[in-house]
Order: structure tokens, then sequence, then C-alpha cells
């Protein structure tokens, strides 16, 4: 299997998806069963992702094999296109195309009998595609073409049953939501062009190492960092951007398995996780805060959400605040590593919701459910198993990644005396562990309290429950590190995933990501080029360590607390939450109107943009439309006055002239008379002139 | 006092200044034709007297013959012209025999 031939699969995967987009669009309309191609050409992505995945990782594990054309070439300016096929490309690669093609069966059953049944799957390849392509760029131009297109994607599949007002609204509300960050992003393309000239990553990463910085400062190139990941923050729903995501809830569930949870809001992430090497010390701090802001809201608001989607979107802004602040806290591995784990059991959970409400016929108010787990016990056990994993409880994936999280907030803390991303993580944990717990309770346990819908409950079909069970298995332990207490002794940690080298300039890092050149630098330097790590610093390392097993069982503790507080709210019903709602009311308040964040924005940025709008309706009708209608009356004047010189002046001239000519000769005229005699006189009278001109002779 | 040149000059003189007058201030188209006859007698006593006194010998008398003989000759065709303007207009007062518009 050479590296061409990784390339040539690359492709392949790349434009399977838009073939089967294609395919549905030109001829949904006469041949009903276009889904059944683009399933297929689905399955075949997922076959060849994984032998793709499977070569580089075993064959290729150190390389990073790369394709490029030049697409412009104008005199200094070389825009070039190109894939970049590495351990994280593939290794996302896998986990988009599994759930993908885990989404296309489960919307066998889900989406059946639905009108636009062929479309659906259309714009489900189309997204497909979209994401192929931010997985496998290798330059910021090709990474923002397919982020716009990607935000395309959701925008036409939330607004899938765009007969619902509500679902517009959402769709329309997601898109212009993300355009907002992907402005700043924009902005950062810009100058991160402006200062190296270059779209491709590598190429930006060795000007930095070689000491370029955009402006020459590197207040400019935190900066830079920060726009750029405004994109992220956008499409990856963080903090102030994250509004968007609750509302995405209205489009259909296995949109909300495949985009907003596993895979779409992922794009962010991943974006920054390439983009790590040129993020200084300042913007990473920044970072992390967002994230560390986004991880706690949205678990505030989920405690108190009764639709089952809306407490797992919630969810899901909080799990990706966790990502996006160990990318800041410099827990690059941690945070992919909770990524694909956090992708696998999140799809699990919002599939086995799908499931829920269609056995509950579109009934998502957790209010009205209850003791489904006798029901449907395939989806209760994976259900289970995929919360487990999200509230972090040993021998999951989940608990890994998450624990690893913690250990790096911890080492952070202890190395920086920023304690409180620790504080954070670690309350966000037990939230987390709650309102999962809460939401399985309600949903699962307990007396059914529609009685008639529980009626009719039944367990959904094979298309359905397979990806359930599929999803679920993976978020288990064994597939990641053999030691379920121990992420990096494991395959995953050590050789698939690797720290990536920092090359931003010594002292805009963190202290403990600068390497020092005097102390270890041979060591360090045949170590790192091995394993293609970066040493951040001994006393990184050494933090981690000491900070591994205090955190581990900190978060264990505060699973358990959390999970016991669930039963004893909505189990045993040894206390009672409506009580504690009244007693803390502004606060319950606070949580279940989701920090009136839509209506602070709806008050403040739209009601100020209209009121903009309207102030720039009046400029335009009165002052622009004055000054043309000004302009237009003094040509009517000048041309008037002009007319008037014309016609007096000019005309007055001519006049003059002629009567000028007629007054000489009338003058003039008299000379002829007809008269011979007059003519004699005449004779007569200038000899006489000429004769005493000339008397001289 | 002797007669000399000057004296047959002053005479001639008299007679082209009155033959002037008469061109220009007769009405009568006759009497202009007499004013020119004037004109030419008094040229004719210039010849003649330059003749006599003033060195020109039998040039002056021979100039003097051909001036007669030419002025009978143009005053019958300046008579026939007067008959065609009569014929033409009906008058011959020079005053009114222009077509000239005012």
């Amino acid at each position: 299997m050479s590296e061409s031939l990784l390339i040539k699969i690359a492709i392949t995967i790349l434009f399977l998806p838009l073939t089967g987009f294609a395919v549905s669009i030109f001829f949904g309309k006469k041949f009903k069963y276009t889904y059944v191609i683009e399933t297929l050409f689905i399955s075949v992505v997922f076959i060849l992702a994984s032998v793709l995945a499977f070569v580089k990782l075993s064959y290729y594990v150190n390389a990073n094999i790369v394709s490029e054309i030049q697409w412009i070439n104008l005199g200094k300016v070389h825009v070039e296109l190109g894939i970049m096929i590495d351990n994280l490309a593939v290794i996302m690669m896998w986990v988009v195309a599994l759930i993908s093609t885990l989404v296309h069966f489960f919307s066998l059953g889900y989406m059946k009998g639905d009108i636009r049944f062929t479309r659906y799957y259309a714009y489900l390849g189309l997204f497909t595609f979209s994401m192929t392509g931010i997985v496998f760029t290798h330059n910021l131009l090709m990474m923002y073409m397919f982020w716009e297109l990607v935000g395309i994607s959701s925008y036409l599949l939330i607004g899938f049953w765009f007969e619902k007002k509500s679902a517009s609204d959402a769709s329309k509300k997601a898109f212009l939501v993300n355009r907002v960050g992907d402005t700043g992003m924009f902005l950062g393309i810009l100058m991160t062009f402006l200062t190296y000239n270059t779209f491709t990553f590598q190429s930006i990463f060795n000007q930095l190492s070689a000491g370029v910085l955009p402006f020459h400062s590197g207040f400019w190139l935190t900066v830079t960092g920060v726009l750029l990941f405004m994109g992220a923050v956008g499409k990856s729903a963080q903090f102030p951007l994250h509004v968007w995501l609750p509302d995405a809830m209205e489009g259909p569930t296995p949109v909300s398995a495949l985009i907003h949870a596993a895979t779409m809001v992922a794009a962010g992430v991943y974006f920054v996780t390439r983009m790590f090497p040129m993020l200084t010390g300042n913007t990473l701090l920044i970072i992390a805060s967002i994230g560390a802001i986004s991880a706690f809201i949205p678990a505030t608001i989920a405690l108190t959400q009764n639709d089952i989607k809306k407490v797992l979107a919630y969810s899901t802004v909080s799990q990706l605040g966790y990502m996006i602040m160990a990318l800041g806290i410099g827990a690059y591995k941690f945070a992919f590593f909770h990524l694909i784990t956090h992708a696998f059991f999140k799809a699990c959970l919002f599939l086995g919701s799908g499931s829920v409400i269609m056995a509950m016929h579109h009934e998502q108010d957790i209010r009205k459910m209850g003791g489904l787990r006798k029901k449907m016990p395939v989806t209760y056990a994976t259900f289970l198993l995929a919360t487990l994993a999200l509230s972090g409880v040993p021998l999951t994936s989940g608990f890994l990644s998450k624990d690893g999280i913690l250990a790096g907030s911890y080492a952070f803390g202890s190395l920086t005396g920023y304690w409180i991303f620790a504080i954070v993580g670690f309350l966000v944990a037990a939230l987390t562990a709650f309102y999962m717990f809460r939401l399985v309770i309600l949903t699962f346990h307990g007396e059914p309290r529609d009685q008639h819908k529980y009626e009719h409950a039944k367990e959904s079909p094979f298309v359905m429950a397979m990806p359930l069970v599929v999803l679920s298995a993976l978020s288990v332990f064994f597939w990641y590190t053999p030691n379920p207490a121990n992420p990096d002794a494991g395959w995953f940690l050590s050789s698939w995933v690797k720290n990536p080298v920092t090359v931003v300039p010594q002292e805009y890092r963190y202290n403990f990501m600068k390497t020092d050149e005097a102390a270890a630098p041979a060591a360090a330097e045949s170590h790192s080029a091995e394993h293609h790590e970066v040493i951040f610093s001994e006393s990184y390392t050494e933090a981690m360590h000491a900070a591994h097993y205090p955190a581990m069982g900190i978060s264990i503790v505060l699973a358990a607390l959390g999970i016991l507080l669930a039963f004893a709210f909505y189990y045993w019903k040894k206390l009672d939450p409506d009580k504690l709602a009244e007693s803390i009311k502004p606060l319950y308040n606070l949580s279940y109107n989701k920090w009136y964040f839509d209506e602070f924005y709806n008050g403040v940025i739209v009601a100020g943009t209209l009121a903009f709008s309207r102030f720039l309706a009046w400029f335009d009708s009165t002052i622009v439309d004055g000054l043309v209608n000004l302009s237009a009356t003094v040509t009517r004047a000048l041309s008037r006055f002009v007319g008037k010189f014309d016609s007096v002046v000019v005309d007055g001239l001519v006049n003059f002239m002629a009567y000028l000519s007629g007054f000489i000769g009338l003058i003039f005229r008299r000379f002829q008379t007809g008269k011979v005699q007059t003519y004699v006189v005449l004779a007569v009278f200038s000899l006489v002139i000429l004769l005493f001109l000339f008397k001289s002779f | 006092m002797s007669i000399g040149l000057n004296h047959f000059l002053v005479i001639s003189t008299v007679l082209f200044s009155l033959g002037i007058f008469g061109i220009v201030t007769r009405k009568n188209a006759v009497m202009v034709l007499m004013g020119i006859e004037l004109i030419l007698n008094a040229a004719n006593i210039n010849f003649v007297a330059f003749a006599r006194f003033g060195g020109f010998g039998l040039k002056g008398q021979l100039m003097a013959l051909f001036v007669i003989i030419l002025a009978a000759a143009e005053a019958a065709i300046a008579l026939a012209i007067v008959l065609n303007i009569y014929k033409t207009f009906n008058n011959v007062n020079v005053d009114e025999i222009d077509t000239l518009k005012d």
C-alpha cells in the first residue's frame, strides 16, 4: 500500500458522498431509491476509511502524507490545495465515517415515511463530503471552504422540516451565529496570509519557527490565534456563540446525532488541534477560559431542562467546553481523545433518544415519560452505558478521556497557579453525572406518566437498534488502552496521537511549554525526534504524573456524588426537586431560561441591528436621496440659467452682429445711388484729393 | 500785360469746372451731355494753349483735332443712348433713371 494509493483512497473518500449527493439531487424525483445508492456509498466510504486508518496506523504511523496541487499562481502569490493524511486525520475520518454510516442506517427507520426522504439522504451525503474535506485539508483556505459547506449542510438539515416556523428559525439562527464566528476566522486567515503568504499549515509553522511574526510582534500572533479560534467558537458552540445548538434540536434526531454531537461541532476542536503549534500562551489562556465558561454554563442549564434532546444538546456544549479547555491548558492528547470518545457516546445518546422519541410517537418531554426500561431494553442498556461513559464512571472510555483532562487541569493549576480550570472541570463533572442520571431515571425508570403513549411504545427495529449497540460498545475502555486506569499506556495516546511541536517563539509560550535549551537539550532533541513529540518541559511531565491519581480519585468521588444525588432526587424520592427549585427560584429561573442569553441577544444585538438598519434606511431616503434630488434641482437651475444666457447674451450678440452689418450696409448703400452724377462727383472729388496728395509732382 | 499760357489755362480750368458743375447739377440727360462737351472743349483749349505756348508745337493742334472728332462721335453715341433711355424709362431725368432699390 504505497503512499500515493493512500492519497487516492482519501480522495475517493472525499468525493464519494458528494457523488451520492449529486445522484440523489438530480435523480431523486424520478428514481425513489437513490437513498440506497447514497447509503451504499457511505458504507463504501466507511470501509475505505477503515482500510486507510488501518494501513496508516500500522505501517506509516509516524509519517505525514501530503499531496498538493497548485491552484492560483499570481507572481508572488501561490495558493495550493492539498490533502494531508496524518494520524489525527485518519482517526477522525474513521469516526466521521462510522457515525455517518450508522446515522444513514438509523435514518432508514427514523425518517421512514417522510415526504422528502431522498433529499434527506442527499443532504447527509453533502454533509459527509464537507466534513471529510475539513478532516483531510492541509491548508486554511480549503478548511474555510469546507467550513462554510458544513455550515450550509447544517442549515439545510436543521431546517429540514421547514414547514415548522421554529425549525426554519433555528436553521437561520444556526447559520447566522456560525457566520459571526466565521468572520473572525476569516480575519485570522487573512492576517495569516498577509504575514506568511501561504495558507498551508506546514509552511506557516515552518516560517513561524524561523521567527516570522505577524507585524513583528507576539501580540499580533496572539490576536491572530484568537481570531482563528473565533471560528471554532462559532462552529463548536462555545460561549458566547453557543445559542444556536439547543435550537438546532429542531432538526431530525439522527441529524442531531451526526452533526451536533459527533462531527460538525467537533470540527471546531479539530481546527484548534490543527492550529495548536501556532497558538501563543496568551491565546491558549483565552481559549481555556472560554472553554471553561462554555463547560460550566450549559451544565447548569441542563439541570432543569425537560426536553430530552435539549438536555443532550447542553451536555454537548458542556463537553465541547471541556475539550476546548483541555486544548487551552495544553492537554492536547486528552482533548483529542475526549473528542473521539465523546463522538461515540454522544451519538449513541442522541440515537437512543431518537429511538425513545419515535417509540413515544414524537414526544420529547421527559416529564411525560417513565418506565421505558421494560419496554425498550436494548435502547435502555445502550443509553445507560453511554451515560456511564459521559459521567466518567471507571471502565468506560469517557472515564479515561475526562480523567485525562481533569488531570491536565490539575497539573496546569499546580504549574501556573490558575486553579480555576481544575475547579470548573471537577464541578462540571459532578453536574454532568447528576443531570445525565436525572435524564435516565426520569425517562426509563419509575412509573410511566403518560399511560397512553407508554402502551404503544415498543423497541425500535434492527436498523435503529444496531447503531446503538455499535456505538455503546465503542464506549468501553479496551479499544483505547489495555489498562483501564492509565490511558497513556495504551496505543491510542502513545503511538497514534502525539503532542505537536509548538513553533511559537519561546517568550510567548506557557512557562511549562518552553524548551529549556541549556538544561537537557540533547536528551530532549533525540527523544522528541524519535517520537515526534514535544517534551514540554521536565516540570510538566512531573506535574502530570503527580496529578494523575489525585485527579482520578476526585473525579470518581464527584461522579459518584452526582449519581447519588440524582438517585436521591428522582429514584428514591428522598429529596424533592420541586421544593428545591422553589427555594432557589431565581437560580432555577436563570437555569431554566438558559441564562436569558437569547433574550439578551434579541434585545441588544438584534434590536440594535434593526434600529441601526432603520437609521440607515432613514439616512438613505432622506439624506442620500435628498442629495440626489438636490443635485437634480441644481442641474435644472443651472440649465435654466444657461438657457437664458444662451437666448439673451449669445443670441443678442449674434443679433447685434447682424444689426451692425445692416447698419454699415445702410451707410455704405448711400454711395450706390445709381445716378451717374453722383459717381462723377465722387470721381472728381477723389481726383482733387489725389492731386493735393501728390502735389509734389 | 501780354497774354501768356496761364491765361489760357485759367480759362480752360473755368470751363472745366463749369462743365463739371453742369454734369453734376443738371437734371436733364441732354444737359449732362452739354456739360461733357464743355469739359472736352476745356481740354481742347488746354491742348491748343500748350501747342502755342508750352512747346508742344503741332502735336497740340493735332490732338485738338482728334478731340473734336471724338467729341462728335461720342456725342452721337451718347444721344443714341439717351434715346434708348427715353424709350425704356419714358423719362430723361437722370435722378429717376436708376433701377436700384432704395
